[in-house]
């Protein structure tokens, strides 16, 4: 067993109802530090839900999630770059009239003094020197994930690989500890998915960032992914090594969508609830 | 050069990241600029009366639009109070000179301080109301103001409204409109300066960040109540140094001047100028001063061949400039700023435009 000194996240006993729909239900796990950690499970299985209940866009009606031991529900959202969480969304969220680099700067936003009294002086009082020595930063991870090119351009009217690729290089602007990437090679074409798995495995290894990661392709997931997490119905049926997890019989089913009547009784039960 | 791999246009010259950053996107237009701004110097000593008069109208309007602008261009909101927020610096600027005795040239940035504060306290529905909740929550500051401004004997005069100093600077009273030119350039250029610089730095970027996806904007670590209000407090500072320096230049306020149509024409020069865009707010507030008068005088010439239509010569100047802004709106939706970047880019790109 890993100490529990070891872990960046843990989420207990996460239960989250939207009226009558259970999205959650009683889900806990642990990420920890330096991982690549992936949530799989089918469309509508409550994986968007359980990134957004970290984020803090939804607020599970019971459970805790502690990130270095402190109960993540109840803060607010843009607490979370400040404590080094950063996230990309299913959709792409980009400031589409912003230039790609005003969009990788927003993300330095809690790293910058600057307010709007200096910012208007600009000259005087520092705002300017401050954003040349963060611009420095945000170019270094703009050849991290090779977006030279399209640096000046509204973000708006990339292509959708790039735009993923932006809002990736947004997320770690933030200088996370952990990041939450939901689904970040959905639509693209096989070499852009490789390339997106070589920055989010660089990303890890080289940068040292913990990443939670939802996606489909389980090629990639098998692939980069330290450990799985498995939902199915708001409900957590298997957790492990990718290779474990594959071979467990629930996901199995789950994915092959057979009957699998152990737990759709459960899930009657719950709904009649 | 065996390979470009990204052509930029010539003329852009921008090498390293200081430059990236800089106000102009070319030196020939910075430069342009600059000379604008120098032979503005001398256009008391060249232009009649008249010109300067409509100079000095045309930098206090751009001034209020700007601001304006910051609030809608930039953060997404809608205001359709600006002008009660610019007559509340009008008069705060007169009552603050007149009980406090404070230099009116000081009291002018003042009064856009304390219509900054009454911004923002009127933006606070921001934080909740967005779109058209919040373009009626505005709705109602411009008629509590106004109200106000009519009720509140002991701040605006009440019905007889109160008369403003003259400005004087250093021992010189601006009392022509040749010397009040000056005053007014030199804020026209303050605002602009400050809000160009606004935006490439990091509030104005965050105000853009919450109208272009306020969800991701919070989870870069965006205070979104906090960014709104904000908003409408720059944005009421600039209408309430527009103000101040409106009154001071007539040197005397009244109630009548603020009303909800002023704010229309604010609206009006922001989106004919372009919506979001520093310059465009200028441009929009030339169109919009310029645009009855040139009316005028097409619908005065027009009378002098069609001599049945002198009896009708201000209907159709009326028309015309409702039917100038629809086609306007039709054809050039992104504003004059548009047009202009349109322009640039064909030379800049010379010769591989087509
Ligand atoms: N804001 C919401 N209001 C109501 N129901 C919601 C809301 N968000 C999610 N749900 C419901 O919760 C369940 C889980 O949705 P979620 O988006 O988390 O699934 P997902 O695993 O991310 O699916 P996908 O693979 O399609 O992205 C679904 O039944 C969905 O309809
Ligand atoms: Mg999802």
């Amino acid at each position: 067993m890993v100490q529990s000194g070891d872990m960046l996240l843990e989420a207990n006993g996460i239960n989250l109802r939207f009226g009558g729909i259970r999205a959650l239900t009683d889900v806990s796990f642990s990420v920890r530090k330096g991982e690549v950690f992936s949530i799989i499970g089918p469309n509508g299985a409550g994986k968007t839900s359980m990134l957004n209940c970290i984020s803090g866009r939804y607020k599970p009606q019971e459970g805790e999630i502690i990130y270095r031991g402190k109960n993540l529900i109840g803060r607010s959202i843009n607490d979370r770059a400040a404590m080094g969480i950063g996230r990309t969304f299913q959709n792409l969220a980009l400031f589409s009239h912003m230039s790609v680099l005003d969009n990788i700067m927003v993300g330095r936003h809690h790293l910058l003094k600057n307010n709007f009294f200096t910012g208007m002086l600009y000259w005087i009082g520092g705002a300017r020197k401050e954003e040349l020595s963060h611009r420095r930063d945000v170019e270094d991870i703009i050849d991290f994930l090779e977006i030279q090119h399209v640096r000046n351009e509204p973000a708006g009217t990339l292509s959708y690989g790039l735009r993923k690729r932006v809002e990736l290089a947004r997320a770690i602007a933030i200088n996370p500890d952990l990041i939450l990437l939901d689904e970040p090679m959905a639509g693209m074409n096989l070499e852009e998915k490789e390339d997106m798995a070589r920055y989010i495995l660089d990303l890890n290894e080289e940068l040292g960032v913990t990443v939670v990661m939802i996606e489909h392709d389980m090629g990639v997931v098998m692939d980069i992914s330290n450990r799985v997490m498995v939902l199915d119905f708001g409900k957590k049926i298997a957790e492990g090594l990718p290779d474990e997890v594959m071979e467990n019989e629930h996901v199995k089913h789950a994915y092959l969508g057979e009957e699998d009547d152990l737990l759709h009784d459960e899930e009657a039960e719950a709904v009649a609830l | 050069m065996s390979h470009v791999p990204h052509p930029r246009p010539c003329g852009d010259f921008r090498t390293t990241y200081s430059d990236d950053t800089s106000l102009f996107r070319t030196k020939v237009e910075g430069y342009a600029v600059y000379l604008g701004i120098f032979a503005l110097l001398f256009a008391p000593l060249v232009f009649n009366d008249f010109y300067i008069s409509q100079m000095i109208l045309i930098g206090i309007y751009a001034i209020a639009a700007l601001g304006l602008n910051v609030l809608v261009g930039f953060t997404g909101q809608i205001s359709l109070g600006h002008s009660a927020f610019f007559g509340f610096g009008a008069f705060a600027s007169a009552w603050l000179n007149n009980t406090t005795g404070i230099p009116v040239f000081i009291c002018i940035p003042l009064a856009g301080l304390m219509t900054t504060a009454i911004g923002m306290i009127f933006g606070i529905p921001a934080a909740r109301l967005k779109g058209l909740y919040l373009a009626i929550a505005t709705l109602a500051s411009q008629f509590i103001l106004q109200d106000f401004f009519s009720r509140a004997d002991w701040f605006s005069g009440g019905a007889y409204g109160s008369a403003a100093e003259v400005v004087n600077f250093l021992g010189i009273d601006l009392d022509t409109d040749q010397k009040y030119f000056y005053l007014v350039l030199f804020w026209v250029v303050v605002s602009f300066l400050a809000v160009s610089n606004l935006r490439r730095s990091r509030d104005g970027r965050a105000l853009v960040a919450v109208r272009d996806h306020y969800l991701s904007a919070e989870i870069m670590g965006i205070n979104l109540t906090r960014y709104r209000i904000m908003s409408f407090g720059v944005s009421s500072f600039f209408a309430g140094l527009g103000g101040a320096l409106y009154a001071h230049y007539l040197q005397y306020v009244s109630v009548e001047g603020f009303t909800i149509l002023l704010s229309i024409q604010f609206l009006a020069m922001i989106i004919i100028g372009g919506l979001g865009s520093v310059s465009g707010s200028l441009l929009g507030a030339i169109f919009i001063l310029l645009l009855p008068q040139f009316m005028e005088e097409i619908a005065s010439s027009a009378a002098v061949v069609f001599e049945g239509i002198e009896q009708s010569k201000a209907y159709i100047k009326e028309m015309s400039v409702g039917a100038v802004i629809i086609l306007f709106l039709i054809f050039e939706p992104e504003g004059l700023i548009h047009r202009w970047r349109l322009i640039r880019a064909s030379w800049k790109l010379y010769p591989f435009s087509h």
